[in-house]
């Protein structure tokens, strides 16, 4: 079953002739996803043409939606644009608007947020990797690739993985691969600080997936999302969750590489993080590179 | 991006935000010239601040033994002298570390007598993604003490982004610092033009400590910011070319400044282990690993998702400017990243900076294939890792080795 995305899930991708969008539009192609459509205003009616496949471009995103039934939109429009996009997918209708621009204005994101209450519109990120749920085939072909990651590194399975780092959630990933544990689905929401779907948000999905049969959760310094996750598993999680969190060394009043990744005021530190993943009974991985090791203990 | 008090005091101006009258200056004929003014407009007391980018500043010390940032002069000589003490010194507060910060310029302005002080600030709520503007009448002193000890007396306004702040919101506030009267109406107008300072100028915080009640020179009571801060999005600073001027590269550490020329991101801490990662979580989590191997990292540096051979360069010379680098690890797990486009600027960068140090390299992910194959074609006496823990161990073992 997976969460969020599967992989006869139609995607349209926003900005999909920028350099960025269509080298992983090419990527997300060539892993099996169904690319239905693009997105760049005043290019509508041209294709977007990968390994045989020719992919219709729409100046809007209502149009792409209208003719090719796509429900899931990956946003890869520069920053000052970006906020616009994901409200436009908003309106169209599509079930899950995908936002991988970093560097977006915060106040942007503040506007786009309160303008999508009481819409049926899903957001993860911005500023996040995007969603795999893999695929059957060879190196996890055949699966829904939305947004930047390496396809190959997957493996269709029943462990659900969160983060809000990119390469973070790879190397969790990589690890649970190479132990041949495969994924159910895997989430990065982002390393910004006003983001659309939290780790909790992710974390209830998975807990009510039928085949997702462990979590890996990742988190770093910055806000309390984290916290907010740790106390909920405590109440109500039925599955093992392992965690880690990044920035235990990172000097406070600093932002490091995510806007939301700082530690101010004396909060949001990777020690009250930790604390609060042990009392709710997640494993700890010590190390970045016990991840998939510490949920392997736990099941 | 941070701004100086002056800078956030001109800003909070131009909204009608209520702030003590003066001039920032560079030079002590400057600073004589505006107390001049200042006490010919009737003023009784003068501040003479100085203006650097850290906290503390009226308890810290000039390395050349003149002490506090921050005096009050009752004379234009007073002024006059505490200017030619302080331009041109170098300030150390609790916050700037031992190194200290020179002081370039000051901020001349009025000094009235205080009755009162409050704190106030205006930032991002990450809990409900909406700003909060909170006020507490335990001005002057660490709000973080006061939020930890007690919290009852910091009172808050969520703000609807839609609407913006309301007038009857800023009004609470007011009422909640317990004014009355005409203050009432006076706070209400200065939360309202706080707000518009955050809201415009996209803020990542405005905050005010101490807010005061005066007695101006005519006797009147009015609420005045007496101190400033602002801290701006870096990610909207493209719409405020006016912000843009505002930014004091003195103010920032010399190899940041180089790194962001790159589009890289680097922050510089103590250790002796350099480390160049792709990814702001895997370049912390690497930070981290080093320390947990027993090994202590010497920056934080990402260099983001699309990097090129000049900029792993760059990357490479700004790491080895840095004296206290014994060793470097460099980290890759390539999502958009191609791992020999890595593999290359590594090369390029030994070869070109005749790297003598231990050098450990992980990659991983697009590509990585080509990219090992280009590292060990290259001849090159580097140390490659197969895990993140693996990489960890080798470079803590070859730099205390």
């Amino acid at each position: 079953m997976a969460i969020l995305v599967k992989p006869d899930t139609k995607v349209l991708i926003q900005g999909i002739t920028g350099s960025f969008g269509a080298r992983h539009a090419q990527l997300s192609i060539d892993y099996g996803t169904a690319v239905v459509a693009g997105v760049t205003p005043g290019k509508g009616g041209q294709f977007f043409e990968h390994g045989g496949k020719k992919v219709p471009i729409f100046d809007t995103v209502a149009q792409a939606a209208k003719e090719t039934g796509a429900t899931t939109s990956a946003v890869f429009v520069p920053p000052p644009f970006a906020a616009d996009a994901i409200l436009e997918g908003v309106d169209a209708g599509l079930d899950l608007v995908v936002a991988i621009t970093e560097g977006i204005p915060v106040n942007d994101m503040v506007k786009a947020k309160r303008a999508m209450i009481g819409k049926k519109t899903r957001l993860i990120g911005p500023n996040c990797p995007g969603i795999v749920t893999p695929g059957e085939s060879k190196d996890s072909h055949g699966g829904c690739r939305i947004g930047i990651a390496p396809g190959y590194i997957h493996k269709k399975g029943h462990i659900g993985v969160v983060s809000r780092s990119g390469t973070l959630t790879y190397e969790a990933v990589w690890q649970l691969t190479c132990r041949d544990i495969g994924q159910s689905t895997c989430v990065g929401i982002g390393g910004d600080p006003v983001n659309g779907t939290s780790h909790l948000d992710v974390i209830k999905l998975f807990m009510e997936d039928p085949d997702t049969h462990g979590i890996i959760m990742i988190g770093e310094i910055g806000g309390s999302a984290e916290e907010e996750a740790a106390a909920w598993i405590k109440q109500h999680g039925t599955k093992p969750v392992a965690g880690f969190i990044a920035g235990a060394t990172a000097p406070p009043g600093r932002r490091m590489g995510h806007a939301g990744a700082i530690v101010s005021g004396g909060k949001g530190t990777a020690q009250a993080k930790i604390e609060a993943f042990r009392e709710a009974g997640i494993g700890v991985a010590e190390t970045p590179s016990d991840m998939a090791e510490t949920l392997v203990r736990l099941m | 991006m941070n701004i100086h008090e002056y800078q956030a005091k001109q800003l909070l101006a131009q909204y009608g935000v209520a702030v003590p009258g003066g001039e920032a200056v560079k030079t002590a004929d400057e600073a004589k010239a505006v107390a001049e003014k200042l006490f010919a407009a009737g003023q009784k007391m003068l501040v003479v601040k100085s203006q650097i980018h850290a906290g503390g500043r009226g308890k810290g010390t000039f390395k050349s033994g003149f002490q506090g940032g921050v005096k009050l002069a009752k004379s234009v000589d007073e002024a006059h002298e505490f200017a030619k003490a302080m331009l041109g010194q170098v300030l150390v507060t609790k916050q700037t570390g031992a190194d200290g910060r020179e002081v370039k310029t000051l901020l001349i302005a009025s000094a009235e007598e205080i009755k009162k002080e409050f704190y106030c600030a205006c930032l991002l709520d990450r809990n409900t993604s909406r700003p909060i503007m909170m006020v507490s009448t335990e001005g002057g002193v660490d709000i973080e003490e006061v939020a930890a000890k007690t919290p009852e007396k910091i009172v808050k306004e969520t703000i609807d982004p839609a609407v913006g702040m309301m007038p009857f919101q800023a009004r609470k506030l007011a009422s909640a610092l317990g004014l009355k009267g005409d203050l009432i109406n006076q706070g209400a107008k200065l939360f309202l033009g706080l707000y518009k300072t955050f809201w415009e100028c996209d803020a990542s915080m405005v905050e005010i400590n101490p807010l005061c009640i005066v007695v101006t020179p005519e006797g009147k009571e009015a609420l005045v910011c007496v101190d400033a801060k602002i801290g701006l999005d870096d990610n909207a600073l493209y719409r405020h070319k006016n912000i843009q001027e505002m930014r004091d590269l003195g103010e920032e550490a010399p190899l940041e400044i180089e790194a962001s020329k790159f589009n890289l991101n680097y922050i510089k801490l103590d250790g002796s282990i350099a480390c160049l990662v792709n990814g702001a979580g895997l370049a912390m989590a690497t930070m981290d690993i080093i320390q947990h191997f027993g090994g202590s990292p010497a920056n934080f540096l990402d260099v983001g998702g699309g990097a090129s051979k000049e900029q792993v360069s760059a990357a490479f010379k700004i790491i080895l400017s840095d004296p206290n680098v014994k060793g470097i690890l460099v980290n890759i797990f390539g999502g958009i990243m191609d791992c020999n486009v890595i593999a290359t600027g590594i090369v390029a960068a030994v070869k070109e900076t005749g790297l003598k140090l231990p050098l450990v390299v992980r990659l991983e992910g697009n590509n990585v294939v080509a990219g090992k194959k280009t590292l060990d074609e290259s001849g090159l006496t580097l140390i490659t890792g197969d895990s993140m823990s693996d990489a960890a161990k080798k470079v803590v073992h070859a730099v205390t080795a």
